[in-house]
């Protein structure tokens, strides 16, 4: 379980974060909404300890992450996965080698059975036979699903997803987001997932917490944020201008 | 006497600012490179990569230090020959051609090229890496980015920074040669007997540790700049001018220095 308490992050003079508050359960997945630029990954940086809180806690299952550094910080990043808005696939090495890097550095499996279990990832994500091609040689969609393939070959525990489906046409945001549900539901991992793709997200959400100027301002179950009378939050889920 | 004072008092606070600044990010600087050799004395050593790096700095910068080393020898070898000849020393060329290129010209100019050709290229990748979240992905997967990057990098220039020197030494050697000998006549024994009298192991040691610590220069500069880019295309650009400007600076300051001190 993660838990996010109280925590802010200004940049210079400008707060980003002013106490945010936030609950992701054991094997649930959490969907953060809220309008760009409003610190949802300034948010994620801090729970993947790449951005230093100014004040506040995260807990990974008891532990305050925002105190720990070099390998006690990466004990708990080994139980991560991240798939990152842009991908970040290592544009040097062709698919299968990006979704096997993670095991070929982390462990000391023979390079066979590496192989193995990444051309079996590939084919989870509905690459299967793609894995010679580099990024640069693949669509968006595809490349959204390498970094997933590349984020959940080591099985982690915790599951982060930055905007997973920006820049993608409909029908493969729906694509992904199943693709998301399917995984969620074969390994059961807790995600966390940042999106602007609403109603279609809330479909494999567990919860959904909305961030607006730096704080969590409505969280829980999707059907009773969906109710909410909060009206920044009916105007964000109806997408009406001023939002 | 409210605005007289406040102007200076402003003045004074952005000297202050721009001076820690400047400590701050000499601090980060030099922080980077004792981190880095820190992680070189620590296994495991990346080896694919670090092979990779041999073949970018060392390999790719072959023709350019080639070829620049061999116009480098010819010109060298017509103007000391015009000056040489005014006094009849001509048979003084060959040595004064070697020590030129061995102490001097070679490390210099071989580590200006290498910083054209490999370094810019080094910090353009690196901040490219850092943009698209490449160097985050590392971090995120518990792995550190300045042992694939950085060390890699630093160590293949402590290796190829010497190698293309010495090559760059030996076309300019023999690329005057061709103008002194072949061209206006000089007998082969002269320009190479005399380059054998003159010419030390002090004056190749002398040109070997400048190359030496050129590689580690530049692609630390290189490597620094790249991993802590700006923005977007135009902060890889910036970068990429930064780094190539303040090496080639650093070179020469360093050139200097080491030339004082250096038998």
């Amino acid at each position: 379980m993660i838990t996010v308490e109280n925590l802010t992050k200004a940049f210079g003079t400008q707060p980003v974060l002013r106490g945010v508050t936030l609950t992701v359960p054991r094997g649930e997945i959490v969907i953060v909404i809220g309008r760009s630029g409003g610190g949802k990954s300034v948010l994620l940086k801090h729970l993947l300890g790449l951005v230093r809180a100014d004040s506040g806690r995260i807990e990974v299952d008891g532990v305050d992450i925002t105190r720990l550094r070099g390998s006690a910080l990466d004990a708990v990043r080994r139980r991560y996965g991240v798939v990152f808005q842009s991908g970040a696939l290592f544009d040097s090495l062709s698919v299968v080698d990006n979704v096997a890097f993670p095991l070929r550095e982390r462990t000391r499996l023979p390079a066979r059975e590496i192989a193995a279990r990444a051309e079996e990832k590939l084919g989870q994500v509905g690459l299967a036979g793609m894995g010679h091609k580099y990024p640069a040689e693949i669509s968006g969609g595809m490349r959204k699903r390498v970094a997933i393939a590349r984020a959940l070959i080591t099985e982690p525990e915790i599951v982060f997803f930055d905007e997973p489906t920006t820049g993608l046409d409909p029908i493969l945001v729906n694509t992904i987001h199943r693709l998301i549900g399917d995984l969620h539901a074969t390994f059961r991992f807790t995600a966390l997932v940042v999106s602007h793709e609403i109603p279609e997200i809330f479909e494999i959400a567990n919860q959904v917490a909305m961030l607006a100027d730096g704080r969590i301002i409505e969280a829980g179950p999707v059907a009773a944020v969906q109710r909410s009378d909060n009206p920044i939050v009916q105007q964000f889920i109806r997408g009406e201008p001023g939002a | 006497m409210s605005g007289i004072p406040s102007r200076l008092l402003d003045g004074v606070e952005a000297v202050g600012r721009f001076s820690l600044s400047i400590v701050i990010a000499l601090g980060r600087f030099g922080a980077f490179l004792g981190h880095a050799v820190g992680l070189l004395l620590t296994p495991p050593l990346k080896t694919r990569q670090f092979l990779a790096r041999i073949k970018f700095v060392g390999f790719n910068s072959l023709p350019i230090v080639l070829l620049t080393g061999t116009f480098t020898g010819m010109v060298l070898g017509l103007q000391i020959f015009i000056v040489l000849s005014r006094f009849g020393a001509e048979a003084f060329l060959g040595p004064a051609v070697a020590l030129a290129l061995i102490r001097e010209l070679g490390p210099v100019l071989s580590a200006l090229m290498i910083t054209g050709q490999a370094g810019s290229a080094l910090t353009a990748e690196i901040g490219i890496m850092r943009i698209t979240e490449q160097i985050d992905a590392m971090e995120v997967m518990a792995l550190n980015p300045r042992r694939y990057l950085v060390v890699p990098s630093i160590l293949a220039g402590v290796i190829a920074f010497p190698l293309l020197t010495a090559i760059f030494d030996t076309v300019g050697i023999l690329g005057a040669y061709l103008v002194a000998v072949k061209l206006l006549g000089l007998s082969e024994g002269t320009y190479f007997g005399e380059m054998q009298t003159f010419v030390e192991i002090r004056d190749i040691l002398t040109g070997f540790w400048k190359s030496l610590s050129f590689g580690i220069l530049v692609m630390w500069v290189c490597a620094y700049k790249g991993f802590y880019v700006g923005h977007g295309a135009a902060g890889v650009a910036r970068a990429t001018t930064q780094a190539v400007v303040l090496s080639s600076v650093l070179i020469l300051v360093w050139d200097y220095f080491l030339g004082s001190v250096l038998p």
